[in-house]
């Protein structure tokens, strides 16, 4: 950074003067220690485990899936191999060439079941165990993963829905961000099976401007709007500029959480966030892999572990606010 | 005739057309899109792809494309917030230097292109997945997230909100700074490919490199001059979504760099170069803010917009393409196609 700096000063100088003087709001020089997870551990188990995802590159929720594999490998001195990509056929291969390089265990989410069946058959057979996370509740064992962590989505839409219909809702719009999501579409059906009210929205969820918009320009189209369910939490905040613009008064709820939304739930202008804890799908993934692997465990009684939906709202949030900031909810 | 013949050469007349078909369309079927505050909202979306849109379809009709256009405004906005963040300076100077970074990213694209002789389209391809890459492993390295953090209480944020991401009210509706910022840029580059002699290189240089040379024109310098233009007005749409949204998502951006294309080639822009001018591109950005809220507005599936999206495109080629051989045919005119794109 400091070549940066230099080339900064000698092109800005004279305007930048009275400008880099130290401001407020930045970073905070107090925490230096930074998660590096992944290398093995001193006391190394010798395991090499593969992690494999649908991530679409850029996501935070990701981020936290993969920050919680990382601190598990550490703790248990476990070498792991992180990959991912969002096309089931690419996703496939990455399995695959886990399996050809004979590494101990084999972590997968399993969006598209039928598309990885193939590559996780071929890792049973090659004698890899594999466990699933976050997407494929109902088809992992079909496939063949071992065990199961995450979340289940329509389960998470339908609580979403009881607990806004607990408090009135009528007509909520779910916003969908991304497009042909199977998890995404189950959510909002979930929220409608106790909803029945509820309308989808779809919006190009890579363009703020645009997610902005369209939701400004739904909620002046239908004043009926009372609750506005987004499924991820860069579109909440999205959808709290959208809701200023068109002076609606409808409530924001979210799937999933980060820093920037917890604090809006604390000043209440997010009622509540819908958690899937996804820093423990990803601790939990590689560290059932290592307990098998070690001790010949299996966890969730030949059920899948669920690790949501877990409600972060004004009463739990002083407790949760400060985990975020460090990126592990 | 003569008049009318005239008139249908102008790049821009089939999409104003179009444009008036479509506003006038949803202003029939959707009665939330008849106010002055919806027009606004549209206004402003049309701006935020408008704007990077007037400097795209200058570069095509200089011959060249950029792929890189989307994924630059994220760039910019992350370069600013991230260096203010992680050392706590002033945001002004993280804006300096942001604008400094795409100017270079531009000249780079431009140098290469023209150095090389590789087609534009795979030199900016190259950056685009670079600056793509790099937007998340930098954000990743610098704020530990893929998103950048929240630089709203950093020196700096009032006045350079002021400048990039400011509204006010005019009647009951909001109008952003990005729609004057807009109408300033598209009447900037209207003006300068009409009355200039840059325009006039730039039409050279699109019609036929070769021969724009042989005659004079700084083809090198021309060209690379339109690709730093289009980093230029990316920065300036990465400074409206950083200071609008303070925080911005490492993975956006992607796919916008199409959006900017159609609007020019929606707007009469050839995508061999050479025809095309500034207002044209505005009015595709108009036809494509109009279009994605309309729908919205009239209470439709929005799944099916991009189908529409879709037989727009189509349609304004075709529009375009017929146009063009109806003026180029009309007897009394020379084949030869001014700066404007009027046929003299």
């Amino acid at each position: 950074m400091r070549p940066f700096r230099r080339g900064l000063l000698a092109t800005g100088a004279v305007v930048v003067l009275a400008l880099t003087a130290c401001s407020g709001g930045g970073r905070e020089e107090t925490d230096p220690d930074t998660t590096t997870g992944g290398g093995n551990a001193p006391g190394s188990s010798g395991y090499t485990i593969a992690f494999v995802t649908h991530e679409t590159p850029g996501d935070t929720f990701w981020d936290k899936v993969r920050a919680g594999a990382e601190q598990a490998a550490k703790d248990e001195g476990v070498t792991l191999k992180y990959s991912n990509d969002p096309d089931a056929g690419k996703q496939a291969g990455l399995i695959q060439s886990a399996v050809d390089a004979k590494v101990d265990g084999i972590a997968t989410t399993l969006v598209t079941p039928d598309a990885l069946t193939g590559a996780v058959k071929s890792a049973t057979a090659a004698g890899i165990p594999v466990v699933g996370l976050n997407a494929g509740i109902d088809q992992y064992q079909k496939v063949g993963a071992l065990m199961y962590f995450g979340s289940d989505e329509s389960l998470a839409g339908t609580s979403l829905g009881k607990r806004i219909a607990g408090e009135g809702a009528k007509h909520p719009l779910c916003v969908i961000h991304q497009t042909g999501s199977v998890a995404l579409e189950a959510r909002c059906a979930g929220v409608r099976s106790a909803v029945p009210g509820t309308e989808n929205l779809q919006v190009n969820g890579a363009d703020d401007s645009a997610v902005t918009t369209t939701l400004q320009a739904k909620l002046a189209q239908d004043k009926s709007i009372d609750y506005v369910v987004t499924l991820g939490a860069p579109i909440a905040l999205d959808a709290i500029n959208a809701k200023q613009q068109a002076s609606s008064s409808a409530k924001l709820v979210t799937f999933d959480l980060n820093q920037e939304i917890a604090k809006r739930i604390k000043d209440g202008q997010v009622e509540f966030a819908i958690d899937q804890q996804p820093y423990v799908q990803g601790y939990l993934a590689v560290t059932s892999l290592y307990l098998y692997l070690k001790n010949g465990n299996d966890i969730g009684g030949g059920k899948a572990v669920l690790t949501g939906p877990s409600f972060v709202d004004k009463t739990n949030i002083d407790k949760i606010l400060p985990f975020t900031e460090k990126n592990t909810r | 005739m003569r008049h009318l013949a005239r008139l249908l050469a102008r790049p821009e007349v089939g999409a104003l057309a179009a444009a008036f078909v479509i506003f006038g369309f949803f202003l029939l079927v959707a009665p939330s899109f008849r106010s002055w505050a919806s027009f606004c909202t549209v206004l402003y979306q049309s701006s935020t792809i408008g704007i990077v849109a007037v400097g795209v379809g200058l570069l095509m009709i200089g011959g060249e494309f950029d792929l890189s256009a989307g994924v630059i405004t994220i760039s910019a906005g992350l370069v600013n917030s991230m260096f203010c963040w992680y050392f706590g300076v002033n945001l002004w100077a993280g804006a300096l230097l942001s604008l400094l970074f795409c100017l270079l990213v531009g000249f780079l694209n431009g140098w290469l292109v023209t150095r090389t002789g590789i087609p534009s389209f795979l030199i900016t391809l190259g950056t685009f997945f670079v600056l793509q890459g790099a937007n998340l492993g930098v954000t990743k390295l610098v704020t530990g997230s893929v998103s950048s953090r929240d630089i709203s209480a950093i020196d700096g944020y009032g006045s350079l909100q002021r400048i990039f991401a400011s509204s006010s009210t005019l009647g009951s509706a909001t109008v952003w700074i990005t729609v004057l910022w807009w109408v300033l840029f598209v009447g900037l580059a209207a003006w300068t490919s009409r009355r200039t002699r840059i325009g006039n290189w730039i039409y050279a240089v699109g019609g036929s490199a070769a021969s724009a040379r042989a005659v004079g024109v700084p083809v090198t310098r021309t060209k690379i001059g339109l690709f730093m233009t289009v980093s230029f007005l990316g920065w300036f749409v990465g400074m409206h979504s950083l200071y609008r949204f303070n925080t911005l998502q490492a993975g956006n951006g992607v796919g916008n760099e199409f959006l900017y294309i159609i609007a020019a080639v929606v707007g009469g822009t050839l995508l061999t170069g050479g025809f095309g001018n500034a207002l044209g591109s505005a009015i595709g950005a108009f036809i494509f803010g109009t279009t994605s809220l309309g729908i919205v507005y009239a209470g439709w599936d929005p799944n099916w917009f991009k189908a529409f999206l879709g037989v727009m495109l189509l349609l304004a080629v075709l529009v375009n393409t017929y146009v063009k051989r109806l003026a180029t045919s009309s007897a009394g005119f020379s084949r030869s196609v001014s700066p404007e794109g009027e046929p003299t």
